[in-house]
Parts: C-alpha cells; sequence; structure tokens
C-alpha cells in the first residue's frame, strides 16, 4: 500500500509506545516503512472487506439516488428519484408508522428493560434462571419467533392465545393484526419480547457497578426505595441509558422483518408499511433501485439529525 | 458476572431478611419468576406442543394446553416438504465460514491495530467505527448492487456462500471487541516475544490467540447466530431453492403450508441457537456485557 511510504516526519507525535514502534526510533526508515508493512499486511482483509461491502456502498448509495438505470443505460436524473418516492402514497405513512413504532418501542422496549433489571438484581435468588429466561428469545431466528406470534398469538379467533387469555379476563378481544389499530401494538409486543434481553443484560452489568455505599449513604439520608432510584440509580446509570437510547432508535427505524412476516408487508389499510419495508419494496419489487437508494438516503439523514439533536440535548445536561 | 453476594444494591440486606421486608421479597421473587416462565417459556412450550397438534385441534375454541392426540408426523412433513435437511445444511455452512473468516481477518485486524500500530492505524479504526452509526437499511441497495458485480473484479456473487462471508468481515463491533481485549494484554509479553525475535505472526499465534481463547469464543458464537438469524441479506443474496438458509425457505413456504407444519418447522429452525445458547450462555453474557460497558 501506498501508505506505508510515507515518511517518517509524517508519525503522528504522543502515540501510545509499542515495542514496535519503539524499536523503529532508533532504527533505519527502511525497518520502519517494514513495520508499517507489517501493520498494514494484517489489516488489509479485514479493510478490503469494510471498502467492497461498507464504505463504498455508502458512497455508491448516495450516487445512484441522483441516478437512474434503465435497460442497462445510467443517467443523471438530479433529484427525480427523490421527488417520485415522496410522491409514493406509502411515503408519508411509512415515516408515521416506523415514528409511532419507535415511539411505542421506546416506552415499551426502552423503559420496561430497564426496570426489569433493576427488579433482577434485587433478586438474591433464581437470578441466573430469569436471565438465561429473558435473554432466550434473542437467540430464536426472527422468523420462528414472528410464526409463533402471527399463527398462535395473534389468529383474530378466540383460538389465539392472546384473545384466549383476554377473554379469560373478560376483557374484549381483539382482531390484531387485522385491525388497522392494534397492528403497530402487536408488532412492538412482538419486537420487544423477542429483542429485550440484549438491554436487559447490559443494564444488569452497569447496575452491578454502582458502589453500594451511595445506596447506603441514600438510605441513611431517609431517600425511599423510589428516591434512591431517582437520585441514585438512574443518574449512575445515565450513559448506559443514554447509550441504548439511541441504538434502540437506529433499531426500530429498521422495524422490517414484523411487518413482512405479521402482516404480509403493508398490513391493514397501509398500517404496518415501515420506512424499511418500503425500501425493500421499490428496490426489489418495482425495479427501483434508485427510488430505493434515495429513501435510503433520506433515512440516514433522517437519523443523522435525529443523533445531532440528541447529542446536543445530552450535551447541554452535563 | 459472578453471582454477587455482600454488594449492596438498591434495597439492603437487612431490609429484606427482616420480617415484613422478606414476606414481599419473596411474593415478588415467586410472582417474577412464574411470571417470566409464563411469559418466556410459554410461548416457546406453546410453539412446540402446538406443532403437534392437528389443524382441528389449533383451530378449537379455547385452545388445548396439551396436545390431545400428538401429530408427531407435523415434525416430519416439516423436514420432509421443506427440505429442512438442506437448509439446515446451508445455513450451518454459511455459519462455519462466517465465523472462519471473521476470525482470521478480524483478528488479525484487531491485532494490527491494537498492538501494531501501523501509520493510519487510527484513522483506519474510526472509519470502522463509524460504520455502527449507519442502519443496515440504508446500505441494502448499494450492498446488493454491489455483490451483483463487484468492482474492478466483475465478478458477480449472488448464490455465492462468499456474498454472505465477506460482507459479515465488515463487523466494526467484533473488531472492536477483539481490539479491547487484545489491548488488555501486557505490551512485556509482546516485547518478550520480539527479544527473542519472533515475527508479528509468530507472536499472534503463539502468544496473542493463546490468551484470547474466551474472546474468540464469543466472535464466533455472535456470528453463527448473527448467520441464522439473518434473513433480508441471505433472502436478497441466495434466492435460489438450492443455496437458501432456513429462516427464508420457511418464509418461501409459509404461504402453501399447513400452518402447524410452519411452526413445527420453526421449531427445527430454532433448535440449533437455543441449544448453543444453553451451552454457551455463560459466555454469550459476559461478551455482550465486556462489550458494551466498560468503552
Amino acid at each position: 500500500m501506498a501508505i506505508t511510504t510515507v515518511p517518517e516526519t509524517s508519525r503522528k507525535p504522543g502515540r501510545p509506545p509499542s515495542p514496535y514502534s519503539a524499536r523503529s526510533q532508533r532504527t533505519s526508515l527502511g525497518r520502519k516503512v517494514r513495520d508499517n508493512l507489517t501493520g498494514h499486511a494484517f489489516l488489509i482483509g479485514a479493510v478490503l472487506c469494510f471498502v467492497v461491502f461498507s464504505w463504498y456502498p455508502m458512497i455508491r448509495g448516495i450516487v445512484m439516488s441522483f441516478q437512474r438505470t434503465r435497460r442497462g443505460e445510467t443517467t443523471w436524473v438530479g433529484w427525480d428519484n427523490y421527488w417520485r418516492i415522496i410522491a409514493d402514497p406509502s411515503f408519508w405513512p411509512a415515516w408515521r408508522n416506523t415514528f409511532y413504532f419507535t415511539v411505542l418501542a421506546l416506552v415499551l422496549g426502552y423503559a420496561v428493560p430497564f426496570f426489569v433489571a433493576v427488579l433482577l438484581n434485587e433478586f438474591r435468588h433464581a437470578k441466573g434462571y430469569l436471565r438465561i429466561l429473558v435473554y432466550l428469545p434473542v437467540m430464536l431466528p426472527p422468523a420462528s419467533a414472528l410464526y409463533l406470534f402471527k399463527f398462535y398469538a395473534y389468529d383474530p379467533s378466540e383460538a389465539g392465545l392472546f384473545n384466549a387469555i383476554l377473554k379469560a379476563l373478560h376483557l374484549p378481544t381483539s382482531q390484531w393484526m387485522q385491525s388497522p389499530q392494534m397492528t403497530m401494538p402487536a408488532m412492538v409486543i412482538a419486537s420487544t419480547w423477542m429483542n429485550m434481553g440484549g438491554a436487559v443484560l447490559i443494564y444488569l452489568a452497569s447496575l452491578q457497578n454502582i458502589p453500594g455505599e451511595l445506596y447506603e449513604a441514600a438510605e441513611l439520608d431517609g431517600a425511599g426505595i423510589w428516591r434512591r432510584i431517582v437520585h441514585v440509580t438512574i443518574p449512575q446509570t445515565r450513559l448506559i441509558l443514554a447509550l441504548l437510547a439511541m441504538l434502540q432508535i437506529v433499531a426500530t427505524m429498521q422495524l422490517f422483518i414484523e411487518p413482512l412476516i405479521l402482516a404480509n408487508g403493508a398490513g391493514a389499510e397501509d398500517s404496518a408499511t415501515s420506512v424499511a419495508y418500503l425500501i425493500y419494496q421499490h428496490g426489489f419489487f418495482q425495479n427501483d433501485l434508485n427510488g430505493a437508494a434515495a429513501l435510503g438516503v433520506i433515512m440516514l439523514v433522517v437519523l443523522a439529525g435525529f443523533s445531532a439533536g440528541y447529542v446536543r440535548l445530552t450535551a447541554k445536561q452535563d | 458476572m459472578a453471582q454477587d453476594s455482600g454488594t449492596r444494591t438498591l434495597i439492603s440486606q437487612a431490609q429484606i431478611s427482616r420480617g415484613r421486608g422478606r414476606v414481599i421479597y419473596w411474593t415478588l421473587l415467586v410472582v417474577v419468576v412464574v411470571g417470566f416462565t409464563l411469559a418466556f417459556l410459554g410461548p416457546l412450550y406453546w410453539m412446540v406442543t402446538g406443532a403437534l397438534k392437528s389443524g382441528q385441534e389449533i383451530a378449537q375454541t379455547p385452545p388445548t394446553l396439551f396436545p390431545k392426540d400428538p401429530r408427531p408426523q407435523n415434525y416430519v412433513d416439516a423436514w420432509n416438504n421443506l427440505a429442512l435437511a438442506k437448509l439446515l445444511f446451508n445455513t450451518f455452512y454459511y455459519a462455519t465460514g462466517a465465523v472462519l473468516f471473521q476470525l482470521v481477518l478480524d483478528a488479525a485486524a484487531a491485532y494490527s491495530l491494537s498492538k501494531l500500530r501501523p501509520i493510519f492505524g487510527n484513522v483506519i479504526l474510526g472509519l470502522m467505527l463509524a460504520t455502527l452509526m449507519i442502519p443496515a437499511m440504508v446500505l441494502i441497495v448499494p450492498q446488493y448492487v454491489t455483490v451483483l458485480d463487484l468492482p474492478i473484479l466483475h465478478l458477480n456473487l449472488l448464490d455465492s456462500p462468499f456474498a454472505i462471508w465477506l460482507p459479515m468481515v465488515a463487523n466494526a463491533f467484533n473488531i472492536f471487541l477483539l481490539k479491547r481485549f487484545f489491548d488488555s494484554i501486557p505490551e512485556e509479553l509482546m516485547a518478550a516475544a520480539l527479544m527473542d525475535g519472533a515475527s508479528s505472526l509468530r507472536t499472534l499465534w503463539s502468544i496473542i490467540l493463546p490468551l484470547s481463547r474466551p474472546i474468540l469464543g464469543v466472535v464466533s458464537i455472535f456470528a453463527v447466530t448473527a448467520v441464522w438469524k439473518d434473513f433480508l441479506w441471505p433472502k436478497l443474496v441466495m434466492p435460489s431453492p438450492e443455496t437458501r438458509t432456513v429462516s427464508v425457505g420457511i418464509y418461501t413456504f409459509a404461504g402453501g403450508t399447513p400452518m402447524n407444519v410452519v411452526i413445527a418447522a420453526s421449531v427445527i429452525a430454532a433448535l440449533p441457537t437455543v441449544v448453543i445458547f444453553l451451552i454457551f450462555q455463560r459466555n454469550i453474557m459476559s461478551g455482550l456485557t465486556t462489550g458494551s460497558i466498560k468503552g
């Protein structure tokens, strides 16, 4: 690689010492070049994979969104792909559904794991068992788990598991995926069940790092359980809470397999169409890869806007 | 993640072991254990036994708790009609290759970034970590187009296992996990190896890798489960019936197959990952938490 022939003056000062670089300070330029070459030789395989399957597609996606390929001929079309995708009647419903899902998933998939973790952390018994239980669904292939929900739990007749429970509790049963109002909550329930294990484990680990003296001091000051959670637990796990909120938003914005399997894609009255599903629909069914690329870029911009606002928000708090 | 005993948590040990606190603690514990068992194991029980019911019994109101007339035939049908043996073999093959490619290329890269530290190494690491912020859905279209016609080489990787193996290598999270582990290996060991005249490759092979067995195990398990759980990417790049993965195969057949057979197939598809999890749960959980916490 050309990089490794850069003269030694361009070496960054203040790099942490490594036995290899320490040696090369005393030795010749040739030695240094060789050490760098060795280092890059170990990197090259992974870097090539990143170039071909990650960095290049990123740029290519943006380029594609301004082009149109028809019958093997590629031309520049400016913003045409963007206008076409925005004009798709499913465009706004898809965004509305995706945001709705993100908000519901934040309420359910973000707060619930935290309190589950707080609860589990207090138990002196059966902790390992409960931890395994919570994480078990994460290991199921999503397709398997979703067929379970589709056929058994969300069966709109009274033979469905959820309806049977509702009926036993003398509550009104639901049409689940056949009702546009219940589509999203039903998908959030399935998604939370499948995915919350990871968050619970991460919270549990961070809860275990809280120094016990803090709780003791709070208790001596007369703080009850709730106030100890608010004034000790939450501030002490703030960083992890913030990080997981961001990761959760990125993950839920990509909602795809839930609508595909539970709602056969669009669902009743477009109530399940997500942005990710629309990308798939345009790219692989309507033969409109360029439009799909444009929607991908829009999604990236929205997420970047989210993260920027989020970073500003959390920076202010500190 | 040892069973923490003695460390003070939200509620003190004293409060739990005394009269009223003790009653509340035990009630809550029982409620949670029963509740979690129902919520997380219940659906799995439903899945396994439901697949044993006849089509008639599944539609019955109220649903039966035990299959009245168990029909293991559903599992046999699923195995035969969906060609599950072939699907499972494909998925297993892709998973094994993904583990090998990730272990070799990502461990080498992490070793270089952690110990050899070539020039621009930090820039490369930064660019790799930046990909963690890009949602996979954004890249799916350009990635697919790239696989159809690889730049420079002009190869079409459709239906080739490399279409799964190579993108799996571009996994910043695993490189980060490995690098952090390698970082914790003392530099003195490296220096000693250097004094003895060991080459970089030799050092990696005889010193770093033997010390890193736990993290290599974690990365392997993550690779296997990632391949097993992935859906959209294998659906796109493995379109032929002969190359499908098990999740995609079930999805393809779900339309025209009785639902108890689909569920039976889902149970069989889920079995390998569940067994892996039950065997390696300690490694998986420690890998998950070390990767995310101390960063």
